[in-house]
């Protein structure tokens, strides 16, 4: 340490090789890992679709439709159609006000508003609080070994787990944000709020209304006879 | 003989979480599960390694007086090349490591091994340096992360040990981590002097 003495000039030639090595290192890993970066984000955003709206065949991510709210928010929607004939569509949505920062869900929903599945694409919330909303909102079916497990704790601590009570009005799968009411149970909705997170369950319920909202206003301009339809729906919220 | 003690100082005798208490940041914000904390603790290895060997290499060529630095600029490099191979090559990780990636940058560990080890020692123990430290590291963040995971939420490395209802919340959140970390550094004191 310490072997070469200090002097502007060999201060500054140094300090600007290593910076120009490293920036031309960087440079070059940049350009061999964008591709990867680019297609993994593009995987990860195919799946989503796969998953929340399955069963269609042509290409959503080529009619894409971008959609800014009057919030600003900036939605993706990504049509599903099958042999031409739309099934469904994909939205991406985000809610602002989730408990730390942005939640970017992926939406499936039917061509009447019903919701297939969702994936959460984004979020900052509290692990092991607002983290539970990957799974919460989706009927029990899917996590049904959690049942056995519980009847197992029930005898073995006579512990009554809540799992079987209110297990149907967590989810939000199959419910349509037109005619259900897509809010926490403490808001006057249908939906339990997940324990210790209802900061992150509005907001999810929030992200979810948006979606609904944008789809029915582009199906709209779509098709103007679709408008009245889904327009009378919204109506009996 | 000398190498092998270069390397094994990392793991316990002088860890740098557990003794050095150097790090702290990811120590305590990543190790919400196992995995992650083994993760941190592999991509914190393989920069303090690449690090240490690049820092070895040049100290004889950087004036003194800035010396740290041409070792930020170094190890931001080597932290900005992990974080760009791990998102384009392990997106899951990644995301769930987010932040803390590109705060590799400022953990005193690098900074501190350039500093007191790697710039007056050559490359070879400079490496065996890094990876002793690294591993170390990367030892107590997996215990940390197990623990944390295990009483939190009822899974080791994501297998269920028992339903996660019954775990207890707080081991999982900030606060979970000061306590695990004040007795597992308990621990390894007693161990240390028995």
């Amino acid at each position: 340490m310490g072997n070469v003495k200090s002097s502007l000039s060999n201060m500054v030639i140094v300090l600007v090789i290593i910076t120009l090595v490293v920036g031309a290192v960087l440079g070059y890993v940049y350009q061999v890992t964008k591709e990867p970066i680019a297609l993994s984000a593009l995987a990860k955003q195919n799946e989503a679709i796969e998953l929340v709206m399955p069963g269609f065949n042509n290409n959503p991510m080529d009619e894409m439709l971008e959609i800014t709210t009057d919030e600003g928010l900036a939605l993706k929607l990504f049509p599903a159609k099958k042999d031409g004939e739309s099934i469904g569509v994909a939205i991406e949505t985000i809610s602002g006000k989730g408990y730390g920062g942005n939640i970017r869900i992926m939406v499936g929903m039917k061509p009447d508003g019903t919701i297939v599945n969702y994936e959460i694409l984004e979020h900052k919330e509290t692990p092991g609080l607002g983290t539970r909303m990957a799974d919460w909102f989706k009927p029990a079916a899917e996590g049904g070994s959690e049942k056995t497990r519980n009847v197992f704790f029930d005898k073995l601590f006579g512990i009554k787990a809540e799992a079987g009570s209110g297990e149907s009005s967590k989810s939000v799968i199959g419910k349509n944000p037109g005619k259900d009411k897509l809010k926490v149970s403490k808001d006057g909705g249908d939906i339990d709020a997940i324990t210790a997170a209802t900061i992150t369950s509005r907001a999810f319920l929030e992200a979810i209304e948006t979606a609904y909202k944008a789809y029915i206003e582009e199906a709209a301009k779509a098709a103007p006879c679709v408008q009245t339809e889904l327009q009378e729906e919204g109506e009996i919220l | 003989m000398n190498q092998w003690k270069n390397f094994t100082k990392g793991l316990i005798k002088e860890n740098p979480v557990f003794v050095l208490l150097l790090g702290m940041c990811p120590t305590l914000g990543v190790t919400s599960s196992a995995i992650n904390g083994l993760g941190m603790g592999l991509a914190t290895t393989f920069v303090l390694i690449m690090a240490n060997l690049a820092v070895s290499l040049i100290k004889d060529f950087i004036p003194d007086k800035v010396r740290i630095p041409s070792y930020i600029v170094v190890i931001a490099a080597f932290v900005t090349v992990v974080e760009m191979v791990m998102q384009a090559y392990t997106p899951a990780l990644f995301d769930s490591l987010g932040i803390f990636i590109p705060l590799i940058v400022v953990n005193c560990i690098l900074l501190g091994r350039a500093e007191a080890f790697a710039s007056k020692n050559g490359p070879v123990a400079s490496m065996i340096d890094g990876a002793g430290m690294g591993l170390g590291f990367a030892l107590a963040l997996t215990l940390l992360g197990s623990v944390r995971e295990f009483l939190g939420a009822g899974t080791f490395f994501g297998l269920r040990v028992y339903p996660g209802e019954y775990g207890i919340l707080i081991f999982v959140l900030a606060p979970g981590a000061f306590i695990v970390l004040g007795y597992l550094i308990a621990i390894v004191n007693k161990l240390k002097k028995a």
